[in-house]
């Protein structure tokens, strides 16, 4: 055990090594939120009145609605008022090409190694990059215009496809959705746009990188992805943010429309900075991600690997609402120091014949907190409806906690549903096992993690499931008790 | 239902707390009236929980409260012929009756052998003993945040109260039957029992729950059962009301070191029901046992939330939860299983059931695990589903008609329950009852 514990004390101050920031001309507004600041947000991004309506609507509702108290999370009071709303480096004219994008930016992304360049068409995947509030660049537009794909920023969209967008935002995670939700539809500044037309398969993985550079703002993105009958997409999504004293505030919505025989597979490595071992800093990570299977046979899937953000409350969910439809959701959640996590997936069985499944596995470490909250709902008259959740979760620590919060609420007789959770530590036998042929404790703890995980990590695609496992093991780091 | 409905019926019980005092006869200078007097204030801040209160989400007690419930009056309908029906072989004598909350003389048939065994009813008990009961009576249930301990402990006079001293053996099972009778018309009544178990001790309590009549009974109870070192606490409980009644059952069982206490909880009666049962294991090496078996039909409403509580270290805890639903039977479960930071080598086990026999039945699950320890295997696992068509299939192409083959496969689902139940003629009893119930579902 001792010498377990030396290796604690020498790994403890690993560092987040994201946390650099960008020294780059900002553009901001004034701190704070009224109807001017999401009049002037609209006027910045020169949007049409319709958008304009959309927000106000939402953000009087706003008004109206208090902070949600329910997530097992303790959350230092957000001041509203004390943030900026718009933060984008400046630049004067929209770049045509990446060859017009300021280069500091670009260093910026090089140095998460999310290369722009073109060069990096080897690996396949298109890439929209997205720093405080804009989209920055965004790669392979043309590649994939041939194939009628739209894949673009939220606010090009808002321009050059306001059709699409009127008739699909809001339809999954309507703005009166949550408190957060609410926020997110008035002040929303931009995000990533995908549109698959019918039947076409896309070639590349379409992914949008989330930075946070600017201090004292709140990121506030959107991301719709429409896939038409009979297409598939895989979409990536992965995120930084420099260290910084104070909190900062993430809300973002997701709202994924699959229709029939569509196919949506949506990834995320969430790694916002997680505060410093003592729980200062740290991104509140507050996002309503929602899904639905619109008709017969569409396939949602959601995948998810957090080891980010000082505070987690997401719970990306699946309405099944076509027949046969299914739904997914495989999650790794690992927190470490002072962390909190509150999340987990929603599925509504609305449809005969729907699946659902749920992998959750939660790590906890040091003084962190884990907890799954799920929902497994089976509406009267989804006949023949399927779940299976497991949720298990790993302590490392005595001083960790780990929870969970099933629901599942059946309304039909024929629906199958079963729910398996678990809790525990790490075998002693199994590190002796490792430590015996010749493998040091620190790595076979991340044996053991990577094992434990693996169900989740090979729905990952391969560049993201390399990342995820290094990503966990420097995550884990000094955790090890 | 409007809030004016809520708090017109909290205002309804709390005025009428005057009427309980004026009926208490003397007992107003006992030391437990102090506690009534706390527990009705905080049963007017609290007020009846509303489904917007987490723990309240699945249970709408609306129709508990259209109507302002006069106290319990006695009722005379039952005679000693007519508990046959009720009781257990070889457990007759026994008995200790409660008629409407209230406990019954004339019914009970009981003789304490034992040195040094108390068992006496509480409204007595407080006047008797009440150094002892001030011990433990309301120092186990809290009333801070739920609203029926909160009603019942301002209301508590009558009930049970036993203590059984340090080395003690209570070797024949005690029967507790309750019995409602809302013929003469709807009524509130509350009974509050106490059990204390000293060092070394055993114990085995059978509590029962029967009426008549079909006017609204709002039976409310809570049972206190303290469980100190190495002793032992068998406790069954039947629940088979009428169609009219509303039983709010509030359990706190505190154990302490190298104890056992376990309940077999089974519910099929009543039009309401909402048991919170929790069991605190407050000392090492504890065990302790919840198991249960609830089976609705019609417009049955049966809601259990559990809690273990294991807040030291290596104790065992094991749940099972079983339910069959059919009708319009709607079935709640809410399991949770907390582990203290100091609970280092807990096991913990929970495993709930329920089958759904019909379009309308529904079942809302919540298990529930919030750990705080690490070196802890703890494990969850739920299910729903309906009968297996492929068995039921097999057992009619054996010559079992299909209504047969159904019960049969039910009773194979819920009849591991039963081996809980440690007395042979309960057990049986209670198989038999819920075997020839399926039919009816």
């Amino acid at each position: 055990m001792s010498s377990e514990q030396q290796i604690i004390e020498s790994r403890i101050k690993s560092e987040y090594k994201w946390g650099f920031t960008t020294d780059i001309d900002m553009e901001t507004i004034p701190k704070g939120l009224n109807e001017d600041i999401v009049r002037l947000i609209s006027a910045k991004k020169n949007e049409p009145e319709w958008m304009l309506e959309w927000r106000l609507k939402a953000f009087r509702h706003w008004l109206t609605m208090t902070e949600p108290r329910w997530p097992n999370v303790d959350i230092a009071p957000i001041d509203y008022q004390d943030a900026y709303y718009y933060a984008a480096p400046k630049q004067t004219e929209a770049p045509k090409s990446l060859d017009e994008v300021d280069p500091k930016l670009l260093e910026t992304f090089e140095k998460l190694g999310i290369s722009l360049e073109e060069q990096k068409r080897l690996t396949g995947v298109a890439v929209d990059a997205v720093m405080d509030s804009v989209s920055v660049a965004t790669t392979f537009k043309d590649e994939l215009a041939k194939h009628g794909i739209i894949f673009c920023s939220f606010s090009e969209a808002v321009q050059d496809h306001p059709e699409l967008i009127k008739k699909y935002m809001g339809t999954v995670v309507p703005y009166t959705d949550n408190f957060f939700a609410a926020l997110n539809s008035a002040v929303f500044t931009d995000g990533s746009f995908c549109y698959i037309p019918k039947g076409v398969r896309c070639p590349m993985e379409l992914s949008t990188y989330f930075r946070i550079n600017a201090a004292n703002t709140g990121q506030f993105e959107r991301t719709l992805i429409v896939a038409e009958p009979g297409s598939y997409v895989s979409y990536l999504e992965g995120c930084t943010a420099p260290m910084r004293d104070e909190n900062q505030l993430h809300a973002a919505v997701v709202e994924l429309i699959a229709d029939r025989d569509a196919e949506i597979k949506y990834s995320t490595v969430q790694n916002w900075y997680p505060g410093d071992e003592n729980g200062k800093g740290g991104i509140y990570n507050f996002v309503t991600k929602r899904g639905i299977c619109l008709d017969d046979n569409a396939k949602i899937s959601w995948t998810q690997v957090e080891t980010g953000s000082a505070i987690t409350w997401k719970y990306p969910s699946v309405i099944l609402k076509g027949d046969n439809s299914v739904g997914e959701f495989y999650s790794v959640a690992l927190t470490n120091n002072y962390q909190q996590a509150d999340t987990g997936t929603k599925m509504i069985h609305v449809g005969k014949n729907t699946k659902s499944t749920i992998i959750s596995k939660g790590i906890s470490a040091g003084k962190s907190h884990n907890s799954y909250r799920g929902l497994v709902k089976i509406h009267k008259g989804a006949h023949n409806a399927r779940n299976f959740s497991q949720c298990d979760s790993l302590l490392i620590g005595d001083r960790c906690g780990a929870h969970t919060f099933p629901y599942l609420e059946i309304e039909d007789k024929t629906a199958k549903v079963e729910h398996e959770a678990t809790t525990s530590k790490i075998g002693e036998d199994q590190i002796f096992y490792c430590n015996q042929r010749g493998i040091g404790t620190e790595d076979a703890i991340g044996i053991i993690v990577n094992g434990y995980c693996k169900e989740v990590f090979k729905e990952l695609p391969m560049e993201f499931a390399v990342e995820a496992q290094k990503l966990l093991a420097i995550s884990l780091e000094g955790s090890v008790g | 239902m409007s809030k004016l409905n809520y708090d017109e019926i909290r205002d309804w019980y709390v005025s009428n707390f005057n009427t309980f005092e004026n009926n208490l006869n003397g007992s107003l200078d006992v030391p437990f009236h102090k506690v009534r007097k706390s527990a009705i204030a905080k049963f007017e801040e609290l007020g009846f929980p509303a489904r917007r209160h987490e723990e309240w989400k699945y249970t709408n007690i609306t129709p508990l409260l259209k109507e302002k419930l006069p106290l319990a009056g006695k009722s005379d309908r039952f005679s000693a012929a007519d508990l046959a029906a009720y009781t257990f072989e070889g457990l007759e004598k026994n008995l200790l009756v409660f008629v409407n909350g209230q406990y019954s003389k004339e019914l009970s048939n009981y003789k304490n052998t034992v040195d040094g065994v108390i068992i006496e009813n509480l409204a007595s008990a407080l006047k008797n003993h009440s150094d002892l009961i001030a011990d433990s009576l309301s120092q186990y249930a809290n009333y801070d945040d739920e609203a029926f301990v909160a009603l019942n402990t301002a209301y508590a006079n009558d009930g049970l109260f036993i203590y059984v001293p340090d080395n003690a053996e209570v070797e024949a099972p005690l029967h507790l039957l309750h019995l409602s009778d809302s013929n003469d018309g709807a009524f509130f009544s509350n009974t509050r029992h106490l059990i204390v178990a000293g060092k070394n001790s055993r114990l085995k309590v059978v509590e029962s729950h029967h009426g008549i009549g079909d006017a609204i009974c709002f039976n409310n109870f809570v049972s206190e059962v303290v469980v100190m070192d190495n002793a032992r606490v068998d406790h069954v409980k039947l629940q088979d009301e009428h169609s009219a009644a509303y039983h709010i059952y509030n359990l706190q069982a505190h154990q302490e070191k190298e104890s056992v206490y376990s309940l077999v909880n089974i519910d099929i009666g009543g039009k309401l029901t909402r048991n919170n049962l929790n069991v605190a294991l407050k000392a090492e090496h504890c065990e302790g046992h919840l198991i249960g078996f609830y089976m609705g039909s019609k417009k049955q409403h049966i809601d259990n939330h559990t809690a273990i509580d294991h807040a030291m270290p290596n104790c065992y805890s094991n749940e099972i939860y079983k339910g069959i639903l059919g009708g319009k039977a709607s079935g709640v479960f809410n399991g949770k299983i907390f582990v203290r930071e100091d609970a280092q080598k807990t096991n913990a086990y929970q495993d709930n059931k329920a089958l759904l026999l019909s379009d309308d039945a529904k079942v809302n699950t919540k298990p529930q695990l919030e750990i705080f320890a690490d070196d802890v295997k703890c494990s969850h696992g739920a299910t729903v589903g309906q009968l297996d068509e492929e068995a039921i299939f097999y057992l009619r192409s054996r010559g079992i008609p299909k209504e047969k083959a159904q019960s049969m496969m039910q009773y194979a689902f819920a009849s591991d329950v039963f081996e809980y139940i440690p007395i042979e003629s309960v057990r049986e009893k209670i198989d038999h009852t819920i075997f020839e119930r399926f039919k009816t579902l």
